[in-house]
């Protein structure tokens, strides 16, 4: 979901508001769980699918999305079938499917930008008790940072690997959290000299 | 006019910038100096990232302490690193973040971004994911999310640190054929030879200022001595 892979489109899906989008993901993330019946869970499966080509997403890209989750699935399949049944096995294999790729649909149709509005507008009626902006600026940065934070680990791998240290969690983890704070640090101050302004949240806490 | 009266910076006890009393009316300002010298810290003050510990800095006779939303408004800052400038998934959504703080409506976003990326041949960027972007079309992108908030004076950070020779001459036209007042932090000493005013820090003190020719020539000889 949070991969930013948006895909510029003028269909039904692409024109929904962001905000009723998210609301079905809720409704159908909750229904699917209510549903014992592998038929109807192999119907829901084929419906979600059937969305993707509705709003015209290549086939390739929709199987990228389960991509990441796959070797969880297989696991999740195994433990089912030997300790269930094949039948329990699927339904919650398709389940969890109907879930990544219902969840991806609606990254891959609604902009970033559009998405965090539809979020702000939501969160609106808390605006007294929560910093509703900075939530939404919040999300966006997770969004746009995750591949740079990646790539920021990959250098760091391959620094390490220059110098004969082999694969090291640690050796690995700790360059990555502090260039991490540092660029945190030049993000916040990017953020500051483009006028972001919110009405402040706690205002002994935010001096 | 960009003013600078008594301001002394001290940062865990050590002083960075001392006592520096300045006025820069001239359109393009190139600061040099060797690592360390203040004059990163010199240009963070002019838009309030940095505050003094003494003294006091105006632009336009705005005081950024007084006057901060102000002269957040007036002064368009450009990082050294365009990588962290970037805050949003899409060069779009990063154009329309600045206007977006300063209320605009949805159209005259869309207009503003429109005409900019038009304006600078970069409307196939767009749509395109930040992260994907090469470093000297971030760089561009990184600028431009300035000038989309047409700022009265541009301050840029080591702006062609990163890039390579064809996207720094691509940055240098579009710097050359801005109205706006630009004061430019470098180390590229080529890229400042066309600018009409040079500062040159050392150890935290303005100790020469004038005509490229002059303090750039004295700046070599001193580094070659």
């Amino acid at each position: 979901m949070l991969s930013g892979l948006y895909i510029e489109g003028t269909t039904f899906f692409h024109r929904i508001g962001p905000g009723k989008k998210i609301l079905s993901l809720v409704l159908i993330g909750t229904g699917l769980f209510f549903i014992r019946d592998l038929t109807i869970i192999a119907g829901c499966f084929a419906v979600i699918v059937s969305l993707y080509f509705t709003a015209g997403v290549p086939a390739k890209i929709m199987l990228r999305q389960l991509r990441p989750a796959a070797i969880l699935l297989v696991i999740i399949f195994i433990v089912q079938y030997f300790s269930n049944s094949l039948e329990l096995a699927t339904l919650i294999v398709l389940r969890f499917a109907c879930l990544i790729l219902a969840a991806s649909l609606i990254t891959l149709t609604t902009r970033t930008s559009d998405m965090v509005e539809g979020i702000e507008r939501g969160l609106k009626p808390l605006h007294k008790i929560l910093p509703v902006e900075r939530v939404s600026l919040t999300i966006s940065l997770c969004i746009r940072f995750i591949p740079t934070i990646q790539a920021i680990t990959e250098e760091v791998k391959e620094a390490q690997y220059a110098r004969g240290l082999s694969t090291n969690i640690f050796a690995i983890a700790v360059p990555v959290i502090i260039r991490t704070l540092k660029m945190a640090d030049e993000i916040s101050e990017a953020i500051y000299a483009r006028s972001f302004e919110t009405e402040p949240y706690h205002p002994d806490l935010d001096k | 006019m960009i003013k600078f009266d008594s301001v002394s910076v001290k940062k865990e006890g050590r002083v960075i910038l001392r006592d520096l009393s300045l006025c820069l009316d001239q359109k393009r300002i190139g600061v040099i100096g060797h690592n360390g010298s203040g004059k990163s810290t010199f240009i963070r003050l002019i838009n309030g990232i940095e505050m003094p510990a003494t003294g006091q800095v105006s632009v336009n006779n705005l005081y950024t302490d007084k006057n901060r939303k102000e002269v957040l408004k007036r002064v368009g800052f450009v990082f050294q690193n365009p990588e962290n400038q970037i805050i949003y998934p899409m060069v779009r959504e990063d154009l329309a973040f600045g206007l977006k703080n300063r209320r605009l409506s949805k159209s005259e976003i869309s207009d503003r971004i429109q005409q900019t990326a038009e304006m600078f041949g970069v409307s196939d960027l767009l749509d395109r994911l930040s992260h994907t972007l090469s470093g000297g079309e971030k760089q561009l992108v990184a600028i431009l999310s300035i000038l989309i908030m047409d700022p009265d004076h541009i301050v840029l950070d080591e702006p062609t640190t990163l890039l390579d020779l064809q996207n720094k001459k691509k940055i240098m036209d579009i710097l050359d054929n801005l109205d706006q007042q630009i004061l430019v932090v470098s180390h590229d000493l080529e890229f400042l030879k066309s600018y009409d005013h040079i500062l040159r820090f050392e150890q935290g003190k303005l100790i020469d200022q004038g005509k490229p020719d002059d303090v750039i020539t004295k700046y070599i000889e001193d580094a070659l001595c």
